[in-house]
């Protein structure tokens, strides 16, 4: 016997009533591939399980009128990769969603989870920031959108209110010369939780980065949007002299731990490595360099 | 608290259990439903012995709840074999011995098994990608992937 509810309503409002009922003891079921390790390891033990994959805005993946892009908080990664447009106009965004876990997770994981599981390292969050990610929340007081940015509040903590669901992402639409990159460091080759994670998104004319977002994971209690590293790519040919102001931005910003996974100097120092290395693999899809 | 009723497909079958709403899927074929294929490795989501595919998408069983297979379509290693003969795969694993204490194998047969309907030409490369999830202890891998590889090669010839 046990005390716990599961319930997969088919609409929003439906969902929003009873999680906000229910308090802090409810729990979101996205792809459950975070959920189900914490419950099953005791460090969760919900009253309410509200499964939110029967609600159609939860799984769309839709073209936006001004020709961007919106999908639900519980698409999975495999879903997304499967697309027929997504991964070419957002390629960044894409590879950071699909390098969580396996192909059997893929199946389940989404990038909202991922977002709200709060993990400083989360692989899809630095290169949602870079994209200028908005998020969607529908909570008891209503529907509101916020940057992405702003949701994480430290480890395993999210700066949604009680009985808010996050519902969708909303990436802009994407002028000439525009592309996207996600780059991690890990021990290994596949299959790790990232030491240092780096999103940059940008868009060049003429061989002029005229518009550059940086986002940075794993070396702070939150994903981080790092502004003065995207002011150092804005208005340069992505030189080495600004490539270089960009990379001491990012290692500036970086507050990380020390732990068997990776030394604070280490990371800090792989952080500038990581945005050069992007910014290329970035400007390269973009049509430049 | 009642258990919940779960109407499901498993392996084609219309087949029908009761669980605890905190019941993993594996929980439920290993348990009421008693197909055993499925093997609890990690119960993390880490290993794959637990594969199965939810409506033709690899998944680990352990990281479903129960309830969620409501209306949806399961395919498990008891699905694999039609009757006496067994599905090119797991004819290979036998023949190349790319298996040796048997735990990973069911799920590495499944999560080949997808692999191959999505792809039928994989590279070396993406065999190994693509069952990064499923965990064996005992081969080393090199046998298993190089089965992968010869059972794709053979049923793409079957094919044509």
């Amino acid at each position: 016997m046990t005390d716990i509810r599961y319930m997969a309503p088919n609409t929003l409002d439906e969902a929003i009533g009873a999680f906000a009922a229910a308090g802090s003891a409810a729990r979101i079921l996205a792809g459950g591939t975070d959920l189900l390790v914490q419950m099953r390891s005791g460090a969760v033990k919900p009253g309410l399980i509200v499964d939110i994959k029967k609600i159609a805005e939860m799984t769309a993946i839709e073209p936006t009128a001004d020709g961007g892009f919106r999908f639900g908080a519980a698409v999975p990664g495999a879903v997304l990769a499967e697309h027929p447009r997504f991964g070419t106009v957002w390629p960044g965004v894409l590879e950071a969603v699909n390098l969580i876990g396996s192909t059997q997770v893929q199946g389940r994981a989404s990038a909202g989870g991922n977002l709200c599981n709060g993990s400083p390292a989360g692989d899809s969050v630095p290169a949602m920031i870079a994209a200028g990610a908005i998020v969607t929340l529908q909570g008891p007081q209503g529907r509101r959108e916020i940057p992405v940015e702003q949701v994480p509040a430290g480890p395993g903590r999210t700066h949604l209110k009680p009985g808010e669901i996050l519902v969708s992402f909303t990436l802009p639409p994407r002028p000439p010369g525009s592309s996207d990159a996600y780059l991690r460091m890990i021990p290994r080759t596949e299959m790790d939780i990232a030491v240092v994670g780096v999103g940059v998104s940008l868009t060049l004319k003429d061989g002029i980065c005229t518009a550059a977002r940086v986002g940075l994971g794993a070396v702070a209690p939150t994903v981080l949007l790092v502004e003065p590293a995207a002011k150092a790519l804005i208005g340069s040919k992505l030189d080495d002299a600004a490539l270089n102001a960009a990379a001491a931005a990012c290692s500036a910003a970086c507050r990380p731990i020390d732990d068997k996974r990776g030394t604070i100097a280490y990371r800090t120092k792989v952080a500038g490595v990581l945005l050069k290395r992007t910014t290329a693999i970035a400007a390269k899809r973009a049509g430049g360099i | 608290m009642a258990k919940l009723h779960v109407s499901t497909l498993i392996n084609g079958e219309p087949t029908e259990f009761l669980c605890e709403p905190n019941d993993t899927m594996l929980d439920a074929l290993r348990g009421p439903l008693g197909l055993t294929g499925s093997k609890e490795g990690c119960a993390s989501g880490d290993c794959g012995a637990c594969s199965i595919t939810l409506d033709d998408r690899l998944v680990c069983s352990c990281l479903m709840l129960a309830a969620e297979a409501e209306g949806h379509e399961l395919r498990t290693i008891e699905g694999m074999a039609k009757g006496d003969r067994l599905h090119p795969l797991q004819q290979k694993f036998l023949e190349a011995a790319a298996l040796q204490c048997g735990i990973c194998t069911s799920g590495m047969l499944v999560a080949s098994e997808a692999l191959l309907h999505k792809n039928p030409r994989p590279s070396e490369e993406e065999v190994r990608f693509w069952l990064a999830g499923n965990l064996c202890r005992c081969t080393g891998y090199d046998k298993i992937v190089r089965a992968v590889l010869e059972t794709a090669a053979e049923m793409r010839e079957a094919a044509q």
